[in-house]
């Protein structure tokens, strides 16, 4: 907010609001600059430290490697890992992939959204969690599953996966 | 502080141990950190110089958290389903006393036990190194003949030679197409062009797959090991990890792998004194199910929208920024070194006359051993479900086996005399596919199943080809209409027109194969959809909208304890008074059913 980007008096669209977040954008793009197909692991280190990825964020991420935003744009909404929305600060990722879908994944989205008040895709009021269902986390043997950031739980029951959350 | 592993304790004369705790995902899931953590702390406390190290998955993923004991004798017993708070026994009766706390162990090297029924058809070549050493250290790999293969193609062999035994093995490609990986090498080898790629395709996502994660996590270093000797076969001098971004622990092994193969010049110029240079990336995915396509995951690779292209050209003549490029997955690459170092010959000799070698099955649903085993091909369906996998959990029956995952099917029990390998599996309308085994009983209902995988394929849907991309979902309509009661007979032929449009008019293998499951279930339990359609009843008690519940006023004693835990207040009545479900406010959550313990509830 301090220094504008460009000549403009108006503050560029492509400059994020907070100085912490261009630090994050601009040191991503120096350590992949150059190199080939570095579009995606830039957006996955700038996300990691952003938490999501606004429409200006994209533009700053454009600008620096010299590539089209609407490129960028379609890169972004392609893959589900980016997020073009806010999110919580933890993400409970619960899986529906085959094996929780027989073992009963959707009693265990059902109790975290009557529990929580988040559904999938949502965040809870206190900003705390955002919920997500995914297609497989790969830990079928102990379906149905869900993790928290990088936390694993399996072998889950409704009332489990309730008490999970709230003593995270 | 540390003792040597398996060495007398020289204070007390008492025989010790070193300790193993299996830390693949499914360990640490299961709680694998916590049990290690307070293991250590315990033996601390107890001043106890006993060396705990740690491994991937060793496959019995349903008796996790798993602990190995090694004595110096050089017996093994693994414990089973351990927890912080069966430690205590543990290290008195085991490790003080010397006697193993028999009922909680799962194997053992000097007593015969009931799990042993899992391993008993096993071979495990792809596994050979998962669950037995500690996959972060490159010197466990080494002692077990890591990089031997490799030093044996690059002094000993040529390039056609590695190319004609990995030919005359009949190694075929395991992501699930089975094409002969030696001939793939071979049309990369001939594309003419000084610069080559190798590619490792690890973005298993299939969902009930789980057997590339727990290789790249229990034995990175042998995946690589064979995209070295590839990469020599076909002259490529960089590869690339192409890696879930749903798997952690995998790519963090992958990058210690990397790091120590290059501090021991076993990656970047002139490995082991030879003319031959190679050098490895990794590449996270982004969460795209079609970039396990080789020509969407080569776009992913470029940092483009990963969506697939026509072949030909293919990636063997022109595939990353154009360059002729070797892709195989990673139970393929697993396989090479030890095909190298046994011979074609041994290789070959596994499995039957239409498919050689084994396979790597992730066993899960309604299995009572869920887990990852390795079996020859040639072994059937049966076997690996009712020996290995011990059969159907609490006793149910067994009703059909997914295999292939979302381009696959439905294969019967009625035909589970059916041969593992490509060509009989295929028969069936399945597929061999990656390797994910769901296994159903008699609560799964197959159409809620068919809608299941439509659901994912027609999400995953890369958009490019019209009749996949909205095919399926109108696919995905008539299946929901279905599952709520509101099908009608021509829906199932409508079904069928559908799935042969989608097969015929769509790119890549994700359009081509997404009406597969619910073709075979239609072959195979036509009556269940029929049911649906025109009974309005899941037989499998499934799926919501079809069921209705109702309480058996003689078995209901008042209790109160299902008008509590109702959702919607729809059950009413009074003390000691039998209750009612209202129809109108019940929303079929099943609440009931689970507190009720006079079993008065009838779901139907």
């Amino acid at each position: 907010m301090k220094k504008p980007a460009g000549p403009s008096k108006k503050r560029s669209p492509a400059t994020p609001q907070r100085p912490d977040d261009r630090a994050a954008i601009a040191g991503a793009i120096a350590r992949y600059a150059g190199n080939k197909g570095a579009v995606i692991p830039v957006l996955q280190e700038v996300q990691a430290a952003l938490g999501w990825l606004s429409l200006e964020t994209l533009a700053a991420v454009a600008e620096g490697l010299g590539i089209p935003v609407s490129q960028i744009y379609g890169v972004a909404t392609f893959y589900t890992q980016f997020r073009l929305k806010p999110v919580g600060r933890h993400l409970v990722r619960v899986c529906h992939g085959t094996a929780c879908h027989v073992s009963g994944a959707e009693k265990i989205s059902e109790a975290l959204r009557s529990s929580m008040g988040a559904g999938d895709g949502e965040t809870t009021a206190d900003g705390k969690f955002t919920v997500e269902s995914v297609a497989c986390l790969g830990c079928c043997s102990l379906a149905p599953v869900m993790m928290i950031d990088s936390e694993t739980f399996g072998r889950l029951t409704p009332d489990s996966a309730a008490k999970a959350v709230k003593e995270f | 502080m540390r003792a040597r592993a398996i060495s007398p304790n020289r204070k007390t004369k008492r025989p010790d141990y070193k300790i193993v705790i299996g830390l693949g995902s499914c360990g640490i899931a299961a709680g694998g950190h916590k049990v290690r953590s307070a293991l250590l702390e315990q033996l601390k406390a107890r001043k106890l110089p006993i060396e705990v190290g740690e491994t991937g998955c060793i496959g019995m993923c349903y008796r996790e958290v798993l602990l190995d004991v090694h004595d110096q004798q050089g017996k093994v017993y693994t414990y089973g389903n351990m927890t912080p708070e069966r430690l205590p026994r543990f290290i008195d009766e085991h490790l003080l006393a010397g006697t193993p706390v028999a009922e909680w162990l799962v194997r053992a090297s000097d007593t015969p036990l009931p799990d042993d029924s899992f391993y008993a058809k096993q071979k495990r070549i792809v596994l050979r190194n998962c669950g037995q050493m500690d996959p972060e250290r490159i010197d466990e790999y080494r002692a077990r003949d890591g990089y031997k293969a490799l030093e044996k193609a690059l002094k000993a062999m040529t390039p056609e030679q590695v190319i004609a035994e990995v030919l005359n093995s009949g190694l075929s490609g395991r992501g699930g197409a089975g094409f002969p990986t030696g001939r793939k090498w071979q049309f990369a080898r001939n594309s003419p062009g000084g610069k080559k790629y190798i590619i490792c395709n690890g973005d298993e996502g299939d969902p009930g797959a789980f057997m590339d994660r727990s290789v790249l996590e229990g034995d990175p270093h042998s995946v690589m090991e064979g995209m070295l000797i590839a990469g020599y076969a076909v002259g490529a001098d960089e590869g690339y990890f192409y890696v879930r971004a749903e798997y952690p622990l995998a790519v963090a092994r992958i990058k210690l792998a990397i790091a120590a193969a290059r501090r021991q010049g076993l990656l970047g110029r002139n490995i082991m004194g030879t003319a031959f240079c190679f050098d490895v990336h990794i590449k996270e995915g982004a969460g795209a199910f079609v970039c396990g396509e080789e020509t969407a995951l080569m776009q992913s690779i470029e940092g483009q929208r990963g969506m697939p292209r026509l072949r030909p050209p293919y990636p063997a003549v022109s595939g990353l920024w154009g360059k002729p490029t070797n892709i195989n997955n990673v139970e393929t690459f697993a396989n090479v070194p030890w095909i190298i170092l046994n011979g074609a010959a041994a290789y070959a000799a596994l499995g039957n006359e239409k498919s050689r070698g084994t396979k790597v099955f992730a066993l899960a649903g309604k299995i009572s051993r869920g887990g990852l085993v390795e079996v020859p091909m040639g072994i059937t369906i049966d076997e690996v479900i009712h020996e290995l996998g011990g059969g159907i959990k609490d006793g149910r029956q067994f009703k059909a086996v997914q295999m292939g995952g979302p381009s696959g099917g439905c294969i019967p029990a009625s035909l589970g005399a059916t041969t593992i390998d490509f060509v009989s599996v295929n028969a069936t309308g399945a597929i061999m596919g990656s390797g994910g085994m769901v296994v159903m009983d008699d609560t799964t209902c197959m159409v809620d199943i068919a809608r299941f995988f439509l659901d994912f394929t027609q999400k995953e849907s890369c958009g490019k080809c019209t009749f996949c991309r909205i095919g399926t979902k109108r696919m995905l309509e008539i299946l929901n209409r279905i599952t709520q009661g509101q099908g009608e007979m021509a829906d199932i032929d409508l079904l069928l027109d559908l799935a042969e449009k989608i097969k015929t008019s769509s790119l890549c293998a994700l359009g081509q194969t997404a009406p597969n499951p619910v073709l075979t279930t239609l072959k195979y339990f036509r009556d269940e959809y029929e049911a649906h359609i025109r009974d309005k009843r899941c037989p499998a008690l499934a799926c919501k909208a079809l069921l209705r519940y109702e309480i058996i006023a003689e078995k209901c004693v008042g209790c109160t304890a299902c008008a509590r835990v109702c959702p919607t207040a729809a059950i009413t009545g009074s003390v000691k008074q039998p209750h009612v479900i209202d129809q109108g406010t019940c929303v079929k959550c099943g609440s009931c059913v689970a507190k009720c313990k006079f079993d008065a509830i009838k779901v139907s």
